[in-house]
């Protein structure tokens, strides 16, 4: 792969030394259409450093990258920003085969790299606020637990007015473009906004505390350069923006409507549902499981206002595959959502309760009563649905009116 | 003796159990754990707790 496989220049002095994954369509649950990135970088101060490594299958692409711009064993230090293992995958066979100088981790990032990799000791900890001497220039390192893991961390470059921001600003996304001006911004929206909903949502209080510990610290930053996606350095401002209204959750007038169904009484319900929403004005979004995945329900849901659920009911249970996605939204906890719940059943109809147990746990407002028909709705019951859904608006309506907190 | 939550992770310090992998007995109240405790489970410091309702 040496030879072919190139470094791309990102400053006079920092270089992208990842690897693109074209094929990759699942990341733990989290449907990747568009493949994606692990991006590694190479800082070539007087002292050589790494800036993470990729995930383990890609090794061989990331040191060729390395190896065009110099022998891997120049590297003095490797910083992991970030232990989860499509950034540490190759930091062992990296450390054995580099034999750098120092590791620099968090020290959080210490303890979970050791609970990866059992390496017995060789990884330094580093505080927040603390620099590192590369000769020529520096390194600050910032803390950032639990955006998104209690290891997580961030390097920033003053010389350079680089960022690297680990899985912080990334998204999804393989490309041949390197570069956030590169690429459509409708692609860059919609794949940063599926991050966000899927990976960084339970930790919005936090996003916020961070973006004001960033402006504080006044300090220009040229480039944002994420673990995964186009490096930004025209849109910086842009995706800073998109994170400090994402972390709001403020309400708006889209009601998310999710269901499933065995025989499509419960679907019936759910168009019902809609069209009531639609007549009050307000948007619908309906998402049958059958054609959606979780992942993208997520999205949906980081700038909806409302989350209307239906299940049939299965042996004494919601459907399977709603109990999912209500999991995995609950893991998620979206904000400042109003909701309700509906379905058709035979005989037991447990599914409306425990659906509605689910989204009080959520802290999801409940506007109504939840909806169950016995097998096939009639009229008179579909009527019931579409006057739900217009209430559903009604309320979606006057939240957004109100003069928002801040 | 109040609980506290961990406002990154929520985790909640129990009095009551205390932290005894990282040396604190249970009955030890949140206010009388040292200045360095951190969070087990996410490292944050005793700053980023506020009680538990």
């Amino acid at each position: 792969m040496n030879g072919v496989f190139r470094a791309v220049k990102v400053t006079d002095y920092v270089y992208w030394v990842g690897a693109v994954d074209w094929t990759l369509r699942d990341f733990h649950g989290y449907s990747t259409s568009r493949g994606t990135t692990y991006n590694a970088y190479l800082i070539l101060a007087d002292k050589i450093v790494l800036v993470d490594t990729v995930k383990s299958p890609f090794k061989q692409e990331m040191l060729a990258r390395i190896a065009s711009v110099t022998n891997p064993e120049n590297i003095t230090y490797i910083i992991s920003n970030h232990s989860e293992m499509d950034h540490s995958g190759c930091l062992p066979e990296m450390i054995e085969m580099v034999k750098p100088e120092k590791v620099f981790a968090s020290a959080m990032g210490v303890k979970a790299l050791h609970e990866h990799f059992h390496m017995g000791g060789g990884i330094t900890a580093v505080r927040d606020g603390e620099t590192l001497s590369l000769g020529n220039m520096t390194l600050r390192f910032f803390e950032t637990k639990m955006l998104h893991w209690p290891d997580s961390m961030v390097t920033y470059l003053p010389e350079q007015a680089v960022l690297f921001s680990q899985d912080a600003f990334g998204m999804h996304l393989a490309s041949s473009e390197r570069f956030d001006d590169e690429i459509s911004e409708d692609i860059l929206v919609r794949e940063a906004a599926k991050y966000y909903a899927n990976i960084v949502m339970p930790f919005s209080p936090i996003v916020t505390k961070t973006l004001e510990k960033i402006r504080n610290l006044n300090v220009p930053i040229h480039m944002i350069a994420a673990d995964h996606g186009p490096i930004w350095r025209k849109g910086i401002g842009k995706i800073l923006e998109l994170y400090a209204k994402w972390a709001k959750h403020h309400p708006t007038k889209k009601a998310v409507i999710l269901y499933d169904t065995m025989w499509q009484s419960t679907a019936k319900m759910a168009r019902a549902i809609a069209e009531g929403i639609m007549a009050e004005g307000a948007q619908a979004k309906v998402m049958a499981l059958s054609a959606s995945h979780r992942s993208d329900v997520a999205t949906e849901v980081l700038d909806a206002g409302a989350l209307v659920v239906g299940s049939p009911t299965m042996n004494n249970n919601l459907f399977p595959t709603v109990a999912d996605v209500l999991c995995y939204l609950r893991g998620l906890k979206p904000g400042n959502l109003i909701g309700a719940a509906f379905g058709s059943y035979g005989w037991s109809g447990e599914a409306v309760e425990q659906i509605e147990s689910i989204l009080k746990e959520m802290k999801v407002d409940l506007v109504g009563k939840g909806i169950s028909v016995r097998y096939v709705p009639t009229d008179e019951a579909l009527a019931q649905c579409a006057s739900l859904g217009r209430l559903v608006a009604e309320q979606l309506k006057q939240r957004c009116d109100k003069p928002q907190q801040e | 003796m109040k609980k506290y939550k961990c406002m990154l992770c929520e985790y909640v310090y129990d009095p009551a159990v205390g932290d005894p992998d990282n040396g604190v007995p249970p009955g030890t109240a949140f206010e009388d754990l040292p200045s360095d405790w951190v969070c087990p489970l996410c490292g944050a410091s005793k700053d980023d707790f506020e009680p538990a309702d």
